[in-house]
């Protein structure tokens, strides 16, 4: 189906949902085209191809809420769901609350160019794919002799989607994602086998690192971690690579959000401009990255996006509002979720950095834990390297570490200047100081 | 994020979080090609079958010969149609229902250990033919298996229920969210805010392969879980509780909904008092019941054989060793009566069974799928299981618990000096060769000399898998199966487990606490 069909589409399913007694209605219609390769043990081991469909309706009934997914895009049976799910909304209990956005929050005519769809895309060839999983393994396997078994593999992402709603918002997103990588695991004399992974993903095929890279790499973090253990319980200067930030910054992200606010599961409640961590810290949302994996013109909600400063020098600026709980809290809608989040990044590399740890601990992956939104409390399993007098002593693991993200982000003592490219969340490695860590 | 993460060994709770999905009065007479005439649930038969998913055996016969023309050793079919709803109450009132509608064919080719996989949503000829050219794929040879003749397989019900949940309107699920949420109001003052969550699934999925083995099931599941957060002074807490299983809805009993109220309410209040224990190696008994994500994580997941095929996990040279005590007997079962995590016949079309992982202290069975048996020349143990159709099966876990053993739980907490009582969860995660692995403990209390003191809470443990099944020291004989709504990931694809043990210590393991 192309664009311009799946928005007939869209149209129709929102004038069916009316006529079957809704007042107002969203539709999103989307296909996902995808190619998975898996290789190891210089075989392809997995080959997997699809395109997907889906379609996600929103039904409001006077004030009242629903929303059904099928994968089913017949007319015919898209007649009956709309009827039935029309029928059992009506059972629901009405809330105010419930209705599309204004549409005034909806984005005007937009001259920004995202670029986050490869028009080469069309032309990768299932050779190409094969020989670059391939690449990667025989890339990886050839670093050492202790390398047990390296699974590698490529992916790539074709998605299509419009958005329609009834009360005059329509939408389109085309977007590619490639991703390649591998997973490596050495032998570690009778104790184990360490495991590591290295992988990139990126809009652009041409943007992706070559296969050599992503197999040494792979290889390299798995060799690291022969000889692991874990140290003695105490407070310790704390460095997390870029890649591993996600873990940390998820500790803050939960409480910014309308919900946890509204739902009073959020310690940065009535914390708007007030000091949240050390003013190291500026984080900006920004949704105009170009290439940016969280890139876009509007949101689930069809709300026209902006770049916001949410952290400013460790004053919490933002929250992430949705259009329903912005409406139950009062408050006005800006977007419910991150888009791309780019830090005010700092001079120094990780390397650098490291240089002035005297004794502390790099974080070079996190294993388990949660935390608490309510309260702030957080606890992770780590894996890692000790580092003293600037240098890599002895990996460690086993461990973990445990705080308050009420007093954790006031000891920020510095941020890289190294962007994790492969993510949405595009965090540089971070330095605090005095953290708890767990251990012998 | 996706690709980077999506290799994690992990398990975690069915969230609010997840309200993805939905509801609708009697939902599944609509997304059919043929409306389900009247039978459904488990009254269908392979007749009814067909006609659902509107095939033949000459059209399955056709599909898997297309899918064998490349040269493929093996090719099987899996047909599912799932559809979940979902009925969420929020701030005292049922105002959000969400429904998900999953129709469609995998179709898998395997030569010698190497996959094709393809799948379509549209069940047609032509769709299933061109699904089957791609997976066929994987192959390149000039020799030709052909498919043999259909036999239906029959197997055991192991999770009876009462009425499909196509038969349960959502006027009928209301009534429970409401009383939950009026008993949980009047239980405590200190309540400020509650969520709670009705969901029911109902899976039809039909299987064939080209040894001739054709066979379905209706695989049905319950849940509600509530979450609830209370105030004391300037203070706030959150917690929740479930009840979770392959059910109707008359699992949800006057006493299960009295239970949802009361655990989720008592669960949240008791951290008003809690600490934060000293970090580092300390003694740890954990509850009976849900403390089975122990085992889920320091053992289940590093016996999947896919693992130990590819000699990546830390067990890959141990079957037929002593790896814990003798008073410990460690099963993955996919038989248990109605668990969340039983199944009639795996994703393969192989019956169901129950797995030792380690009888009487000596490792001895992996978690097979048809890949790794084929591999290791053993008959599979019914645990290939997958997401959905959209995914190849692999070696799973089922229901993975310990069997009760010679102490009793006052001499265990008595027996400790210093440690902690470990009694709800809410996540854990294993490297599977290295051995680490972790669990998250959401509350629980000190042991001081022997007493249960000062709740805690918000803690992550993190432990060696073959270290700490040697640091088992006592094993009560209080066996209980778990029944919360427990998922477990692997490789990007989530299936729903269960998990139990009976009251069980373990000598030395790190607690993430403060220095």
């Amino acid at each position: 189906m192309s664009s311009m069909n799946k928005i007939d589409l869209a149209q129709w399913v929102i004038e069916h949902t009316k006529k079957s007694g809704a007042d107002q209605a969203a539709v999103s219609i989307s296909k996902i085209r995808e190619v998975e390769i898996e290789f190891r043990d210089k075989k392809l081991e997995n080959l997997k191809e699809s395109t997907q469909n889906s379609l996600s309706l929103d039904i409001y009934v006077q004030n009242r809420y629903s929303n059904h997914r099928t994968n089913d895009l017949r007319k015919e049976s898209l007649v009956k769901l709309i009827d039935e799910a029309v029928a059992g909304t009506k059972y629901l209990t009405k809330d105010e609350f419930r209705s599309l956005p204004n549409a005034k929050y909806y984005p005007k005519e937009v001259d920004i160019e995202l670029k986050i769809r490869d028009l080469t895309y069309e032309n990768i060839t299932a050779t190409q794919r094969k020989d670059m999983a391939e690449a990667i393994e025989q890339s990886a396997m050839t670093q050492s002799d202790q390398i047990i078994s390296t699974t590698s593999g490529y992916s790539d992402v074709y998605n299509e989607m419009v958005q329609v709603h009834s009360n005059g918002f329509s939408g389109k997103i085309e977007s590619t994602v490639f991703a390649a990588g591998a997973e490596v695991t050495v032998r570690d004399g009778e104790s184990g086998r360490p495991e590591d992974w290295y992988w990139a993903s990126m809009r652009y095929h041409s943007d992706m690192p070559a296969a050599d890279l992503l197999g040494k790499e792979a290889a390299r973090r798995a060799l690291r971690k022969i000889g692991q253990k874990k140290i003695e319980s105490g407070k310790y200067t704390m460095l997390v690579e870029n890649r591993s930030g996600y873990r940390l910054f998820s500790t803050l992200y939960t409480p910014m959000r309308a919900r946890s606010l509204q739902q009073k599961n959020s310690f940065l409640e009535n914390m708007l401009n007030k000091k949240i961590a050390s003013e190291k810290l500026t984080l900006i949302d920004d949704p105009f990255v170009e290439k940016g994996l969280g890139s876009r013109i509007f949101d689930d909600d069809g709300l026209a996006m902006k770049k916001r400063v949410m952290i400013e020098k460790g004053i919490l600026r933002d929250y992430y509002i949705d259009n329903y709980y912005g409406r139950k809290l009062g408050m006005e809608p800006n977007s419910g979720s991150t888009s791309n989040i780019v830090f005010e990044y700092g001079e120094k590399s990780m390397n650098e950095l490291m240089q002035d740890m005297n004794n502390g601990i790099l974080i070079t992956g996190f294993i388990g834990g949660n935390s608490n939104s309510t309260t702030g409390d957080f606890s992770f399993g780590i894996v890692g390297q000790l580092i003293q007098n600037g240098k890599i002593v002895q990996p460690i693991n086993e461990m973990n570490i445990s705080g308050n993200a009420k007093e954790f982000w006031n000891s920020l003592v510095a941020v890289g200047n190294d962007p994790y490219p492969y993510s949405s969340w595009r965090i540089p490695c971070m330095m605090f100081e005095d953290v708890n860590f767990s251990g012998v | 994020m996706s690709l980077t993460i999506s290799r994690r060994k992990f398990i975690g709770r069915t969230s609010k979080a997840l309200g993805a999905l939905g509801m609708v009065p009697y939902f599944l007479k609509t997304n059919l090609k043929k409306a389900f005439a009247d039978p459904i649930g488990g009254e269908m038969k392979l007749a009814n079958y067909y006609d659902h998913f509107g095939v033949s055996e000459t059209l399955l016969r056709e599909v898997m010969s297309e899918a064998l023309s490349r040269g493929g050793d093996y090719c099987d079919i899996y047909f599912q149609h799932k559809i979940s709803n979902y009925i969420g109450l929020e701030d005292n009132a049922v105002n959000r229902a969400y429904s998900n509608v999953d129709f469609g064919v995998g179709i898998r080719v395997i030569k010698g250990d190497q996959t094709g996989y393809s799948f379509t949503e549209e069940i047609t000829p032509s769709a299933m033919k061109l699904a089957a050219q791609t997976a066929a794929n994987i192959a390149d040879s000039a020799k030709q298996v052909q498919p043999v003749a259909l036999q239906l397989h029959e197997h055991p019900n192991y999770y009876p229920i009462e009425t499909a949940w196509e038969r349960v309107g959502i006027d009928k699920k209301i009534p429970y969210l409401q009383k939950i949420n009026k008993n949980i109001f009047a239980l405590d003052q200190r309540v400020v805010k509650s969520n709670l969550w009705f969901i029911d699934q109902s899976s039809y999925i039909l299987i064939t392969n080209s040894e001739g083995r054709v066979v379905y099931d209706y695989q049905p599941m319950g849940l509600i879980t509530v979450s609830v957060t209370a105030e004391q002074q300037e203070k706030r807490e959150q917690n929740y509780f479930t009840l979770c299983g392959r059910e109707g809805i008359e699992f949800f009993t006057p006493q299960n909904v009295d239970r949802l109220a009361k655990e989720s309410v008592r669960r949240t209040v008791a951290l008003f008092e809690a600490v934060k224990p000293e970090a580092g190696e300390m003694e740890v008994v954990l509850a009976a019941g849900s403390s089975g994500i122990l085992l889920h994580e320091a053992i289940g997941h590093g016996m999947e054989a896919d693992f130990n095929r590819k000699e990546i996990s830390i067990y890959s040279d141990k079957i037929n060793k002593p790896v814990a005590p003798k008073f410990v007997t460690i099963i993955d079962n996919g038989t248990n009566e109605n668990a969340r995590g039983s199944i009639n016949i795996d994703d393969e079309g192989n019956d169901s069974q129950k797995t030792y992982l380690v009888e009487d202290g000596i490792l001895r069975s992996y978690l097979h799928d048809r890949i790794s048996a084929q591999h290791y020349d053993l008959k599979p143990t019914g645990s290939g299981r997958r997401e959905s159709f959209r995914y190849a099966p692999m070696p799973r876990m089922r229901n993975t618990y310990m069997l009760p053993g010679p102490h009793k739980k006052e001499e265990i907490i008595q027996s400790v000096k210093k440690g902690i009582f470990a009694e709800s969860f809410t996540n854990g995660q294993v490297f599977i060769g290295a051995g680490d692995f972790t669990f998250y403990v959401k509350s629980g209390y000190m042991i001081e000399d022997g007493k249960i003191t000062k709740p805690i809470k918000d803690v992550n443990i993190i432990g060696n898998g073959p270290k700490v099944l040697e640091d088992i020291v006592m094993v009560a004989d209080d066996f209980q199966m778990d029944e919360g709504g427990w998922n477990c990931g692997k490789n990007g694809q989530m299936v729903p487990v269960s998990l139990g043990l009976p009251t069980v210590k373990v000598a030395k393991i790190t607690v993430g606490g403060v220095s």
